[in-house]
This record gives C-alpha cells, structure tokens and sequence, in this order.
C-alpha cells in the first residue's frame, strides 16, 4: 500500500479550503447587479388565501418585483414533482398532489411561500415582505399522520381521499398468517420513529441568473445532484430547455439527504432572474430551514414477530403509516417503500415478511430522504422486536440474533433483496469481544453501587447501498437511472482530472476519489483533480446520497481508468516500436515484456497529445475516457453496534457511557475518512433516540422550530467510540466497496433504546428518549411492579 | 399552538366605575402594552394596532377586538385576532368577571388564545412568560386608571 493509495489514512484534502474560511459556498459566489429574495412564508398549517395585496411593499424603498403564485401560473411554470411511482395493493397509481412552487388558492403548511418580494438588499426585501398583505381564511388543520386518515379528517387534497397517497403492501400476507398462527411465541410492539429536522450546517441557499443575449439560465444551489436539479426543473417545471440552463453546486456544507431534493425557491429564483433581468439569490435563515427544509422519519408502525419455541424466527408482520406532510417531496414515494420494506428481513433468515405501508398527507412540512432514508425505520423495527423477543423467550439478545443469522450467500429474503455477502457472526463476535460484554455484569453491579442503572443493547443492523442498478430500480417505479458517470482527463503533463457525476457535500471525495487514481495510475495524488458539481463541466452524473459515491462514482472512474490504461497501452506501444499485447503497466511505468524498455506514464501522456509517433488513422491523438457505470446489485454494508448507558434511577438522565462500532463495509479506501463517517453517523442516531424530534401541535404549528426547542447532539452527549471493522468485499462493483455514509445512523437509535430499556426494565419508551420520558418509564414500571407484588 | 392564564386583580374602585372604564377605548388604549390605536368602530367593536416582542419576535398586531356576552356591571368576553405579519398571528379572547369584594372590585380573567406562525415556531417558550407579563403592566396601569 503506498501512503497515498487505496487503503491509505490520507488526511483530506479539502479541508486546508474549509477551514481557513477559502470554501465557495453558494452564498459565497456574488454575480454583477445581483438581487435579494425574501419569501411571504404562511403563518397556518392550511388556509384558504383569499386575496394578496401587494401594493404597498412595491411601494417600499429598494423593491425590484413581488411575485405571487398567479403570475407563476400565468407564465405556465409547471409543479414540483415527485419521481419515484409507488402503486397501492389494489393496483391504483399513488395520488399526487399538484405542488406550485408559490401557493395559490390553499396553502398547506406553516412555512408554504405565497410570494417573493425581490429587492436591492435583504433588509429592503425583509422590510417589504412585511408588507404584503395576505388576507387569509383559516382552515382544520391535520398535523398527526397516525389521525390522518380517520373519518371526518380535514381533507388537504382533493385527489387523496383520506389523505392517503397510497397503500403500498410488499411480501405474502396469507403465507405470514400462516406462519403466525403456528407460533410458539408472539413479539408485539407499537413504534413511532420520530420526526427529524435535517439541520444542515449550511442553510439552503439559491442564485440565479439569466443571460438575456444567449436565452441561458444559471443556477447555482445547494444540490447533492446537481444533473438531475437541472433535469427535473428543465424537464417537469418546464422553466427553460436542458441545454438551455446550467446548475453548479459548489461547495455544500452538509446535505444528509435534504439537498437531493428540488425545492420551490430554486425554482422561484430562476423564474425571477429571467423576470426582473438580475440575478436574484436566496439564502435561508435557519428559522426558514425548519419550516422548509424536507424533514425526516415520521413513521407510526405495529410490528409483530412469530417465533418458534427455540426462538427461530418465522414470520414478520409490519404496519407502517408514513407522514409524507403536505406535498410529495422528490423522492419521498421510495422511502417508507423499496428503502423500508426491502431491508425488513435485517441480518435474518425470516421466512416470511409482510409490510403494509399507508402514506398520508399532513398540514407539515413535506418529508423525505433523511440519512438512512427508510432503513433506519427498518432496522430499528426488526432490532427493538428481536431484542424484546429475546427479553421475553429469556434468551440472551446476542444469542437470540445468532441463531436466526443468515449464513450463507447469496441469501433471497422474502421482500426483494438478494444479499451478496456478509458476515454476520463475525461482525457481532467482533464488536462483543471490543465491547467486553464478559465484563457488563461487573459493570452493572458497579453502577448501580451509584444509583446508576446500567443497560446494554445491540443493533446488527443491515443496509442497501450502492444504489443502485438501474434496471432493477426502474421496475419498481423509479424515474430515473442510478448508474454514476465519470470522465478521466490526462493532461499532455501527466496530471489528471477526474470529472465526476458524485457531488462532495462533506465526504471527502476529492481525497478518496484521488486516492484511488494514484493508486491506479502510480502518479503522485497531488497529481490529481477531481471535478463534480458543474452541469457544463461534468456530463450527466446522478448525485450523491444513499452511500453510492464509493460503490457506484468510483465504480465509474474505475471503468474509465480501464480505458485510459487501454488507450496509454497503444501509446505506449508505438512509442517503443513493440506490440500492444506486449505492454505492461505498473506503478506509472509502462514496459515491453521481457526487455529492458520502459516509458514513463509521463512520457506516454505527452506522446498521446503531441502525436508524433503514431498517425491519426492508426490511433486518435488525446487522453480522455468516459464510462457510465450501472451496478450489478445493491451493496449491503452491515455490522453491529453495542451501546451501553447508564441511567439515573432519580432523574431519568440517559448518559451513553460505552459504544462499540464494528461495520462490513467491504473494501475501505481511507480509514480516517471512513471513520469520521461512522463517528458522524453514530451522532446523528443517538441525536434521534436521545434529544431530537420535531414536534407539531394538534394546529399544525411547529413549536420545536429553533435551536432552543430541538435539540441537537453535543460532543458531551457522546462517548468515545471504539471503532472496528470487518471485511467481506461486495460481488457487486470492481472495487468492493459496499459503503459507509449512512451506517451510524441507521444502527444507533436501536442500540440506544434497547439499552435503555434494558436499564429500566420497560419497553415503553419513545424516542427522542430524554430524561422525562425515562424517568416517566421507570415510574409506570415501578407502579407497575408494585401492583403485581 | 395554544396558551391559556387565568388571574385576578383586586381593584379600589367600585364595580361601576371599573365596568365603565373596561368600556372606554381611551382607558384601554392607554393600558395596553404597546397599543398605537384603538378605535371604537361600533359599541362592541374596535380597530386595534398594538407592537409587541416576544423573544426574538417583535410583531406589530392589526386586529379587530369585539365585546360579545355583556353583562354590566358584572363581565364580559372580550375577544379579538391580530395579524402580526412575517411575525404570525394570534386570536382568542378573555372572559373578565367583575365582583364586589372588600370594598372594591374583584377583576377575575381568564384568557385563552391560539398563536401560529413565527410566534409559535420561535417564541413559544417565551410566550406564557411574555403573555404573563403583558397582562401585569395593563392590570398596574388599569388599576391607577381606576384610582382616578
């Protein structure tokens, strides 16, 4: 392993740009003559607008234009869209709802922007937005998704009957039932997976602008996939031709799925820039993030599990209802459905599985893609039902968990996925022996000699990356491919340009992706660029999320760098008068076999351009290959996370005091990189069990909507974590890779809560889990105790 | 999102006098934290415009208030909404009850209200507070206009 190839712990580039302040965030970039955008946001969950005056803010110093939702309409600027079609059981199409990137007529939640106000400076449009007065008639609102569909519900939409988007099913319900009714023992458990709010470092934010001489748009975003930003509004929203508008998206800071998605006031900014004639941008305040930025989660499930009487598992029966809010967001179909149901099986050999997924529309904020997207909501229903099925039969979790372990590949579950490779019981012996689960009863004497209650839970949890092929996808209702390109330029020098369809919103992408290039190529990383995030730079790529980048994105240079070496070979070969056959390649050298002769992959780079040895019929002059690679299968990166917390008896205070991380993540490129995304992910899910949840009163008003009611996690939230890793290298891309991005947040919230519960002796907790909903556990356990004594 | 504050307040005044001055748009204009107009458009109606800040939020309410279940000299229920632009909204209303006791006026109220909007989302910590607070200086200064 050289100290800068594949393998390699290579600090990250980009971070000397980040943090000395030299990042280019979409804020950052300034055009000539460049305008602000304030938008009317509304104050209700639903209402009727029954008129907008806007006389007086035009009337204010500064203002340029305001702009409602009629005149969108007029100018024939189409909705939002939502591309993946999910079909209910009885066969019906999910019922979408018109989204216009203003409101007109109704507005459907709190934050839904009725107008912009485009003025000379923010204050000026601040001031002006003030000034717009719309005249609402105040509507019922429905904010609970579990409420949603009752009888007598405040209908939002009129194509939803029911607020019901669809009722989606996956897996043999008959089969299920039948396997139930023969079980020895039954696991019941009611879950909520509680609603999150993105948080983003850097808020969303949008510039556009019009060039009126060539009729072409720019648009600079906050985008993980810029490509299909530009796609959706050329293609759906119909703003200009595809060829016609160019999307970068510089440098993001953080997206954790809520930048995939294409939002109203990207949409508005361009629609304004070609309006008023001036660049328009719109940056938001966090405040505007909560009430905009798509949330997370929001799930209300019944899951039951039938066992056998030596705790084999037989069947799995799960229903789900999944708050979309008030519109469709961009891929939000696909997440409580093939991110959700598919990954039920976990790391188990389950016969049979059946899932019913109702989704509803909500007067909240629309919800989709979040770290994990579904299959946190998966592995926190399949941990916590094996965990308390374990509890119930009085078999030791771990014990429980190995005997119902798939064991051998490739491995059918019952609801579409095909697991490739794992190790299951590799990965848990690992993180035991890490976690000294021998040691937890010493322990937990020792804890409780200080009041504390000590608990331990695991969570083996399993996922699907690489996402994904695109066949297969495109069977189960995707509207698009989600195969990755990559195009390699070796300049006349040697040094090389990867352009690549990935986007870097944090991942470190411009140091792995160069890694693997040096690697390949023996040149110097330093040698190497990596370009994303430009519509006119980089040809068609689909984006970054759902821990793609590594298996699909590099998949993709790898299948250039093929090429190039293919294409370096024949170079070679003229040069040094001998047969292409006869060309080796290795560390940046390439020689005749069996001689002496030898040419540098310099040499060779420069002989390509300046095409002195060779003539143009026998061989094209240049150093350039493109690949467009589509993944075989979904990668499944799994492992097992142990959490132990101990809880005060008094107060209900959680405090984790011990995590043990041990992940498959097939093939590693960067250690430290990998790491720091097992750190980060880990955050994030104990942020979801312990402090974090949007809450909506029964009015739809989101009375956790800053900083001083949603709580985030802090570095005292958290221990030090104990990292391991196993490998089994994924079947399914050239490299092996199966992915990282998502691991800790998937696995974490079930670790916490199975933890906890096992301090406190109940299964009743609801996350987040803060210290009056323990503390409120271990009361109604004692009460509870006590009547039964 | 919904808050509710009951409380009373023991007047000097007799219940006649207290009951005129609760129906006198100068009296309640000059009590009103932050009240910039207050007029009377029918018996029990007026057009208010009142700032307020609450937290991070300062808002200027436009709002009508109307006077509904009069019972002189004894109560009302005086209710109203305000939109406070960019800021939200509020709606709701008081029910006040006036009694004889020790000489005086009893004042008892009991309001209950419904915010939304930037209120809801960044001051809902604040708002029992600030209502709290709202409702103290108006009942100091009612009660001084009662005094004269």
């Amino acid at each position: 392993m050289s100290a800068t190839g594949i393998g390699a712990p290579v600090r990250r580039k980009e971070d000397l740009r980040f943090i000395t302040g030299k990042g280019q965030y979409t804020d950052d970039v300034v055009r000539p003559g460049e305008t602000r955008a304030v938008f009317v946001r509304s104050p209700h969950a639903r209402a009727r607008i029954k008129s907008i005056d806007v006389s007086a803010a035009m009337s204010m110093p500064g203002v340029i234009a305001v702009l409602t939702g009629a005149e969108l309409a007029n100018d024939k600027i189409g909705n939002l869209i939502c591309g993946w079609m999910i079909h209910s059981k009885d066969g019906s199409p999910m019922k979408m709802a018109p989204h216009p990137a203003l409101a007109t007529g109704t507005v459907n939640h709190v934050g839904d922007a009725v107008a912009v106000v485009v003025a000379e400076t923010k204050g000026q449009a601040r001031d002006a937005a003030d000034q717009v007065k719309v005249d609402y008639e105040p509507l019922p609102a429905v904010a609970d998704p579990a409420k949603a569909q009752e009888h007598g519900a405040q209908q939002i939409h009129e194509v939803a009957p029911n607020n019901t988007i669809y009722q989606w099913h996956l897996g043999d319900a008959k089969a299920t039932d039948a396997a139930f009714a023969s079980a020895k023992h039954v696991t019941r458990l009611d879950i909520v997976n509680n609603r999150l709010v993105p948080n983003a470092i850097e808020p969303r934010a949008a510039l556009a602008e019009y060039d009126a001489g060539a009729d072409h748009l720019t648009l600079w975003n906050t985008s993980q996939n810029p490509h299909v930003a530009r796609l959706v509004i050329a293609a759906f929203v119909g703003m200009a031709p595809e060829h016609k508008l160019r999307v970068i998206a510089p440098d993001v800071g953080g997206g954790f799925g809520s930048k995939i998605f294409i939002y109203p006031e990207e949409v508005i900014c361009l629609w304004a820039a070609r309006k008023v004639g001036r660049p328009v941008k719109w940056t938001a305040e966090r405040s505007e993030s909560f009430l905009t930025d798509a949330h997370g989660r929001d799930h209300v499930t019944h899951a039951e599990l039938a066992l056998d009487g030596e705790g084999k598992i037989l069947a799995l029966r799960v229903k789900t209802i999944a708050n979309l809010g008030a519109y469709m967001s961009t891929f939000s179909s696909s997440i409580p459905t093939y991110l959700y149901g598919t990954l039920l099986s976990g790391q188990y050999n389950i016969p049979q599985i059946y899932c019913e997924v109702d989704a509803v529309y909500t007067n909240t904020v629309p919800v989709d893609a979040y770290r994990g997207a579904g299959r946190p909501e998966a592995t926190f229903v399949v941990e916590r039902l094996v965990e308390v099925a374990a509890r119930e039969m009085g078999i030791d979790p771990p014990e429980l968990r190995k005997r119902n372990f798939i064991k051998s590949f490739p491995h059918q579950t019952p609801v579409i996925m095909n697991y490739d490779a794992g190790d299951y019981q590799a990965s848990l012996r690992k993180a035991m022996e890490l976690a000294d689960v021998k040691g937890f009863g010493r322990r937990k004497r020792e804890a409780a000699r200080h009041g504390k209650l000590r608990g331990i839970g695991y969570s083996t949890y399993i996922e699907a990356c690489g996402i994904a092929p695109s066949q297969a996808v495109g069977s189960l209702g995707a509207g698009v491919g989600l195969w990755e390109s990559a195009e390699v330029r070796v300049n006349p020098t040697g040094t090389v340009e990867v352009l690549t369809g990935s986007h870097a919103h944090g991942q470190g992408h411009e140091t792995t992706f160069a890694q693997l290039v040096s690697e390949r190529l023996g040149i110097p990383f330093e040698n190497v660029s990596i370009v994303h995030g430009d519509t006119d730079k980089v040809q068609f790529g689909m984006g970054t999320y759902g821990s793609r980048s590594g298996a699909v994105g590099m998949s993709a240079i790898v299948k250039a760098l093929d090429k190039i070496e293919a294409k370096a070979k024949k170079v070679a070969a003229h040069m040094m008068e001998a047969a292409e056959n006869d060309i080796e390649f290795k560390d940046g050298k390439f020689t005749v076999a069996g001689t002496d002769k030898s040419a540098a992959w310099g040499d060779v780079a420069l002989n390509a351009y300046i095409a002195h040895k060779f003539s143009g019929q026998e061989l094209e002059p240049g150093l350039k290959e493109t690949s467009f690679y589509d993944p075989t299968n979904f990668t499944f990166p799994a492992g097992c996370h142990i959490c132990e917390v101990e809880v005060d008896a008094d107060t209900g205070n959680t405090e984790i005091v011990n995590w043990t991380a041990v992940d498959d993540f097939g093939t590693v490129i960067n250690p430290m990189i990998v790491e720091g995304q097992v750190h980060g992910g880990i955050a994030q899910g104990v942020g979801q069990a312990l402090l974090e949840g949007a809450v909506y009163d029964k009015d739809g008003q989101l009375v956790s909507g800053s900083f001083m009611d949603y709580s985030m996690p802090r570095a005292h939230n958290l221990p030090s974590f104990t990292i391991g890793l196993t490998e089994t290298k994924s079947p399914s891309n050239p490299l092996g890779i199966k992915g990282c991005g998502e691991a800790g947040a998937i696995a974490a919230p079930a670790a916490v809560i199975n933890a906890i519960t096992d301090a406190i002796g109940s299964e009743q907790v609801l996350m987040p889990a803060t210290a009056s909903t323990v503390w409120a556990a271990l009361e109604r356990a004692n009460v509870a105790r006590q009547a039964a004594e | 999102m919904a808050m509710t504050m009951t409380g009373e307040v023991q007047l000097a005044a007799p219940r006649e006098t207290v009951w005129q001055k609760l129906n006198d748009p100068d009296v309640l204009k000059a009590c009103i934290p932050g009240c910039e107009e207050l007029n009377k458009t029918s018996d029990t109606e007026f057009q208010a415009v009142a700032t307020t800040k609450i937290g991070p939020v300062k808002a200027r309410f436009k709002g009508r208030v109307h006077l509904t279940d009069l019972d002189p000299p004894n109560g009302y229920k005086i209710s109203g909404e305000g939109d406070g632009g960019v800021a939200g909204f509020a709606k709701g209303g008081a029910t006040v009850a006036l009694t004889d006791k020790d000489g005086g006026t009893l004042l008892t109220y009991n309001v209950e209200a419904r915010i939304g909007g930037k209120l809801a989302q960044l001051g809902q910590r604040l708002v029992n507070g600030a209502a709290k607070k709202i409702a103290d200086d108006f009942f100091q200064k009612f009660a001084a206009e009662t005094a004269k």
